[in-house]
């Protein structure tokens, strides 16, 4: 890996609120899209003339459609209850991660523009016009914002900071200013099916080699369908699952689960993909495009039901989208829970004693669950309230004898991000991406030291990949992070009921 | 209009217009709130699957500030304290607007206890707290700005101009309360010569103005934070985009 040029902290198990350090990461930016890969997805390929005045009508017009966004551009009253709560500001020190600040970075414009108070008396008013370097800022900020909502669980009146990151990078989108990571992946998910670009046979050749894998590790005939007709179930899995580690291990994880109930399943090729980056982006009409082709692949395959793997924003997008994108369900059956997520659907069998697990198998491991922000905080599994935090925990303790838990100001409810969601897992935006991991590496460190923890588990592919990338510059390894259904693959007992 | 003063005539305008300016420009937010769309579901989860859990959230919300506790322990006894003591101000300024005062209302004015005159003393202290938080800690320093300080200045001289009208320089209270009966029954009569209570409400009706223009609007725009206000039922209920294209 390459030397960082930045410190990174030490860890010691305690988080710690910074002291302010104004400008501290003004300079980390992302790359910007191409043209090509703005207008794949259907924006300006370069800055528009008269971008100012442009951005400012995008925001009218967002305005207009977001109650959230109407509502927290009013209402904050600076009370500073979410300053100290977000992951990129207790990593960074850059008083513009706090997510007050970072939503006065829009706010500041919309009294310029929008209010009476900021036409009149301007500055003092809290008002300032468009300018470049304000865009400067927005593309900085907006671009260090994980979108994981922990800041909204604080606020008195529930301004969810991620509202705005949406509607900003949508106005930064709409004038040309496109960030490379999502609109390069959007063009490929909207012409292939997946984040990756990879292709039906490519796809077919992975699934192959998988299967003779499995066989050859346990023994035991588990498939990986790709394009059956008539499957009871089409999986929905993020497209990380088919050639990343812990991810892989997963989705194996997922497949002997099917087998071993002998629910027939499969994966689509046209439809590869969980991930909805239009979300990262705020733009409802990509966000649709994107989730239209699972519908699609659901009606050509003649499935039943659909169930999803380990992704976190991806869940809130099925979870709470869904149903709204591509909806109503009249061509699945109405009996099952559209969409289930791995996790219900896995512990409903434990529960029901269709599958039996050998907790022994994972009695190498010391097991800790990391709640993945957008399951956390946007999104539920089960029926009650909070099942996003019981089923995985309920799923742990199925598969493994050691499980402990992190200190409670890290987990659930106020979980933190593991720094690289919303859009930022790429290279360039390294620095936040290791800065913003540091509440949760302390975290984990904390019990690693004390409780002898050596496995933190995780239902998100951002997660997994952002840990096993950035947990080695704390000097935690990168075999600590599991997948949870890797703790399943090892635990469950195939053959014979 | 006859008996009137050239000073009585200015403030009776001044009121009306005040209440009027801050009636339409309330309502007009309310509505704008009320009728932008929420194209997409958002509670912050864990969230209630009923409409009637909502109702409990935004109790917890509204009467204890309870996200706030979970944030900044700090703050919110601040917040608290101030918002509770406004309630009990508030409470017993009624009894100038009212006739007969209902009992609530006289019991803020309880001989010896003066409930509602020591919930302003107590209202002033946590105003004053909250603003040397905010120079005080840099963080909130970083984020304050002169809105800031000057909702916390204005209704803290409201405040202290109240007080002082009854530890130092008394008012004329009957003739006070004459004059509020007056606007409300639409009768008017001369406004008390008193430099201090005339203080007390010409900042009053900065605050009236002030206040739809300003983050107060808190106050109706909490009731329509989607984040809050949805019911957790996506897969059970399908929302519609109304401006979503098919």
């Amino acid at each position: 890996m390459a030397k960082l040029n930045f410190e990174v902290e030490k860890l010691t198990g305690e988080i710690i609120t910074p002291a302010i350090k104004p400008g501290a990461t003004a300079h980390v930016k992302p790359n910007p899209a191409s043209g090509a890969h703005n207008s794949a997805i259907g924006f300006p390929a370069e800055r528009v003339e008269n971008w100012e005045q442009k951005a400012v009508e995008k925001m009218g017009e967002l305005l207009g459609k977001y109650k959230s966004l109407r509502v927290f551009m009013d209402i904050c009253v600076r009370c500073g209850a979410c300053a100290d709560k977000c992951h990129y500001f207790l990593g960074t020190g850059d008083p513009n991660n706090m997510p007050v600040a970072r939503q006065e970075l829009m706010r500041k414009i919309y009294r310029k523009h929008f209010t009476p108070a900021g036409k009149l008396l301007g500055s003092l008013a809290g008002a300032e016009p468009m300018s470049e370097s304000v865009m400067e800022q927005w593309n900085s900020y907006y671009h260090q914002c994980s979108q994981c909502r922990r800041c909204s669980v604080f606020c008195p009146y529930g301004i969810d900071t991620a509202e705005v990151s949406m509607a900003a990078r949508e106005i930064m989108d709409s004038v040309g200013i496109g960030q490379k990571y999502c609109n390069e992946i959007l063009g490929k998910v909207t012409t292939v099916g997946n984040n990756l670009g990879l292709q039906k046979a490519a796809l077919a050749n992975t699934l192959e080699f998988l299967e003779e894998d499995t066989q050859e590790l346990c023994g035991h005939d588990v498939k990986f369908p790709l394009d059956q007709k008539g499957a009871e179930v089409l999986l929905i899995a993020p497209s990380a699952d088919f050639f990343s580690s812990p991810h892989i291990e997963g989705l194996t994880g997922y497949a002997k689960v099917f087998h071993q109930a002998g629910v027939s399943w499969t994966i689509s090729s046209y439809a590869s993909e969980f991930a909805n980056f239009g979300m990262f982006i705020g733009n409802f009409d990509v966000m649709k495009t994107v989730a239209q082709r699972i519908r699609q692949a659901a009606i050509d395959l003649g499935v039943k039901r659909i169930v999803v793997g380990e992704c976190g924003h991806a869940w809130r997008v099925a979870y709470s989208f869904w149903h709204t994108l591509i909806g109503p369900w009249d061509f699945l059956d109405p009996r099952y829970k559209n969409p289930t997520h791995i996790a219900e659907f896995t512990l409903d069998l434990i529960q029901r004693g269709a599958l039996r697990m050998d907790k022994t198998a994972n009695d190498d491991r010391v097991v800790t669950f990391h709640d993945s922000c957008n399951v956390a905080r946007a999104s539920r599994m089960g029926d009650k309230p909070g099942g996003q935090f019981d089923i995985p925990r309920e799923v742990i303790r199925a598969t493994c004898n050691k499980f402990v838990e992190m200190d409670e100001n890290t987990i659930r409810e106020v979980t933190f991000c593991c720094g690289g969601g919303g859009g930022l897992l790429t290279d360039e935006l390294m620095e936040i991406r290791v800065k913003g991991v540091s509440p949760r590496a302390q975290a984990l460190h904390d019990v690693m030291q004390r409780k002898g923890v050596n496995t933190m588990a995780a239902i998100c592919a951002i997660c997994k990949a952002q840990f096993t990338k950035v947990l080695p510059e704390y000097g935690i390894g990168m075999e600590t992070v599991a997948s949870l259904h890797q703790l399943v693959s090892n635990a469950i007992i195939l053959g014979d009921k | 209009m006859e008996g009137l003063t050239g000073l009585s005539i200015l403030f009776i305008a001044l009121c009306y217009g005040a209440v009027a300016l801050f009636l339409a420009a309330f309502l007009a937010k309310i509505y704008s709130y009320a009728s932008t769309p929420s194209p997409l579901k958002i509670p912050t989860t864990p969230a209630p699957t009923t409409a009637l859990g909502v109702v409990a959230r935004m109790a917890g919300e509204v009467v204890f500030f309870a996200s706030l506790f979970k944030g900044n322990k700090w703050t919110w006894a601040g917040g608290y304290l101030f918002h509770i003591a406004l309630a009990a101000v508030l409470l017993r300024h009624l009894r100038y607007f009212l006739d007969p005062v209902p009992l609530p209302v006289e019991l803020m004015t309880y001989p010896g206890l003066e409930p509602g005159v020591w919930a302003g003393v107590v209202m002033i202290g946590a105003l004053g707290y909250l603003f040397v938080r905010r120079l005080w800690v840099d963080r909130v320093k970083y984020i304050s700005l002169f809105a800031d300080y000057f909702a916390l200045a204005l209704i803290g001289l409201i405040g202290l101009s109240g007080v002082t009208m009854k530890f130092l320089i008394r008012t004329d209270v009957e003739g006070v309360k004459e004059f509020t009966m007056g606007l409300v029954t639409l009768h008017p009569v001369n406004i008390p010569p008193d430099i201090m209570f005339i203080t007390h409400l010409l900042l009053v009706l900065v605050l009236l103005v002030y206040f739809p223009f300003s983050k107060l609007m808190h106050l109706g725009g909490i009731f329509f934070a989607p984040t809050r206000t949805q019911v957790d039922d996506s897969r059970e209920k399908r929302h519609v985009n109304p401006w979503a294209r098919s």
